[in-house]
């Protein structure tokens, strides 16, 4: 049997439509965005907006990394706040029991809240995944939780509700904002990179294959176990550098807030939003939805309204768009490809017959 | 020569008993049939030689060697790859991936390297193309019709060149073209030493391709022959067809 016989067989295309744009107009949308996100600060000082884009960045960070496991992996864990507060925990007692200033030496502990939090997602994740879907979810949540208890009640080393207190930075005024929203976009360009290594290596491949079929991924040799664990303490990582961020910025950290269940809600809903397992997605819902939060948190106070917000949104994306924007947008602009290359085929069959029609009554 | 040899192999389902004490030898470098009707336990002769399933007692070797309950990728790393009942490719990912997904290789370096490197894609699209799905790797595979999965679901198997590859109902809603697609795709890696082992029910499929054919019953192995010998085999008339041998037949 041919291939084109073969083709026929099936729903394919007529001919091959490329499921994303160029790559070309991808490396050079990355380029645009990087050089917009280099030059925000410097276009908009104000202290509320750098302040806003500081935010966006932490949470950017921190959806990238949520990605690489969630999204990758399709393994959904709604208790990764657990590493986005031992991020926290790690540099804040570090600061205190080191006596550090408040200052540049604080970005120099984010990798340190990178390691803890991906070493201790090691047996809490070799734990976790031996389950699956609901059970999972429910299990990363517990463990969240667990740890904010400890955090409360292990007052000799964490200060438990009293918090613990850091430094303020040694620079102040308008400029106070820029190195973390600059240290912030080197973090997150670092997690972006490293999503995009592992969506186009074998690793990666292992990833996609677990989530669309973990049994089959294993009987064709994948150590499933293995490559989700990895996933999941890079995934740690990239949230405690996330949360090693926040820590300095805000200048305090309490356990509730650190380990605390709204981020989780954020950091799922965004990725969501944006497109899941995708690249750009996280991307796209970090830099809608985090400014969108925080001029609700600003415009209407230290409440809980922006949840709200955010659960119409949800709706509105799975009833619009289930799979989120960028798969959304990118299958609408394919779908438009497919009908056109189906409409000039139909033309050119058309043309064909007509061509053949002349000939045989002439 | 036996390649696969199962040994008083035992599976239970709560109180269904799936295999019953099933001793029988695959040949090496055959195209081996197995046979048997609903519920006589092939596809779970397959799941526990494959480790998807564990077996409660009795021994699985290959080539002498033990695998009992040995886990799927072990047994894959063996060189035994196998296909499903009901076709298991990774909708999601294009053609082209599927294929890719069997060539994973061990080590950091080996992980790190992109999936598509050049050797690896050129070999990929042998084996696609060896199956008549070239022209589709950039597709998504859950866009295929059912046939072509069945087709991406044996290019997969072959790509990491295993040397027994274990096909659980290959003619399962296939169009009679596709089906002679497969048996020649079959009969050609046959031809170089790959051994399979085939649970069917289309007779004449098993018949016609077959070198040697092994039957089942109630969870455990009822004969084993030449197709000619086991078709006309009464044994194996009765477990089909609930009757009872004429006598003189």
């Amino acid at each position: 049997m041919t291939t084109t016989q073969i083709a026929q067989v099936g729903a394919a295309a007529p001919e091959h439509i490329p499921y994303r744009p160029p790559r070309g107009v991808r490396y050079g949308a990355t380029a645009g965005l990087l050089v917009l996100l280099i030059a925000f600060p410097l276009m908009f000082p104000n202290p509320t907006v750098t302040s806003i884009a500081v935010f966006t960045m932490i949470y950017l960070v921190a959806a990238i990394g949520w990605n690489i496991f969630s999204g990758f992996s399709g393994y959904i864990s709604i208790g990764h706040a657990a590493y986005y507060g031992i991020g926290q925990y790690t540099v804040a007692l570090i600061i205190i029991h080191a006596g550090l200033p408040g200052g540049w030496d604080t970005f120099a502990l984010l990798p340190a809240a990178g390691l803890v939090a991906a070493l201790l997602s090691i047996p809490i994740g070799w734990l976790l995944l031996r389950v699956r879907k609901h059970t999972f979810i429910v299990l990363t949540i517990a463990v969240m939780f667990i740890l904010q208890l400890l955090a409360f009640n292990l007052t000799d080393f964490t200060k438990g509700s009293g918090g613990v207190t850091l430094p303020f930075p040694t620079w102040t005024g308008n400029f106070f904002n820029m190195p973390f929203y600059y240290v912030g976009l080197l973090c997150a360009v670092v997690a972006g990179a490293v999503a995009w290594w592992v969506r186009r290596s074998k690793f990666g491949l292992g990833l996609f294959a677990i989530r669309d079929d973990e049994e089959r991924a294993r009987g064709l040799g994948i150590k499933v176990t293995r490559t989700k664990l990895i996933a999941y303490a890079a995934s740690a990582f990239f949230v405690g550098i996330a949360g090693g961020l926040y820590a300095p910025f805000v200048g305090s950290v309490y356990p509730q807030f650190g380990f605390d269940p709204n981020f989780d809600l954020a950091i799922a809903v965004l990725v969501f939003v944006g497109g899941i397992g995708t690249l750009s997605g996280p991307v796209l819902g970090a830099l809608v939805l985090i400014p969108l939060q925080q001029y609700f948190y600003l415009q209407f106070g230290n409440g809980n309204l922006y949840l709200v917000a955010y659960g119409v949104l949800f709706i509105l994306i799975l009833r619009l768009l289930p799979g989120g924007i960028v798969p959304g947008v990118t299958n609408a602009w394919r779908a438009r490809l497919v009908a056109r290359a189906r409409a000039r085929l139909d033309g050119a069959g058309r043309t064909e017959a007509s061509d053949a029609g002349r000939k045989a009554r002439a | 020569m036996s390649v696969i040899q199962v040994t008083d192999l035992k599976k239970s389902y709560g109180g269904i008993r799936a295999l019953a004490g099933c001793s029988m030898t695959f040949e090496d470098k055959a195209i081996n049939g197995l046979i048997g009707p609903n519920g006589s336990g092939k596809t779970t002769l397959f799941n526990v030689i494959t480790g998807y399933e564990t077996a409660d007692s009795g021994r699985v070797s290959l080539r002498d060697r033990d695998i009992t309950n040995a886990k799927p990728d072990f047994v894959f790393a063996q060189g035994v790859g196998r296909t499903f009942q009901i076709t298991r490719i990774f909708p999601q990912l294009t053609v082209l991936q599927n294929v890719h997904v069997a060539a994973q290789r061990q080590g950091f370096a080996a992980q790190a390297r992109g999936w598509d490197s050049a050797a690896e894609r050129e070999r990929a699209m042998e084996v696609l193309d060896f199956v008549g799905l070239a022209r589709l790797a950039p597709e998504i595979a859950g866009d295929l019709s059912y046939g072509q999965q069945k087709l991406l679901e044996f290019a997969t198997i072959t790509m990491a060149g295993p040397s027994v590859i274990l096909l659980d109902e290959p003619a399962g809603g296939v169009n009679p073209s596709l089906l002679r697609h497969i048996s020649d795709r079959i009969r050609a890696l046959n031809s170089e030493g790959v051994t399979f082992i085939i649970v069917e029910h289309d007779m004449e499929f098993v018949m016609r391709l077959c070198d040697h054919v092994l039957v089942m019953r109630q969870g455990s192995a009822l004969t084993s022959g030449a197709p000619e010998q086991v078709r006309s085999d009464p044994a194996v008339l009765e477990a089909y067809l609930g009757t009872e041998p004429r006598e003189g037949r």
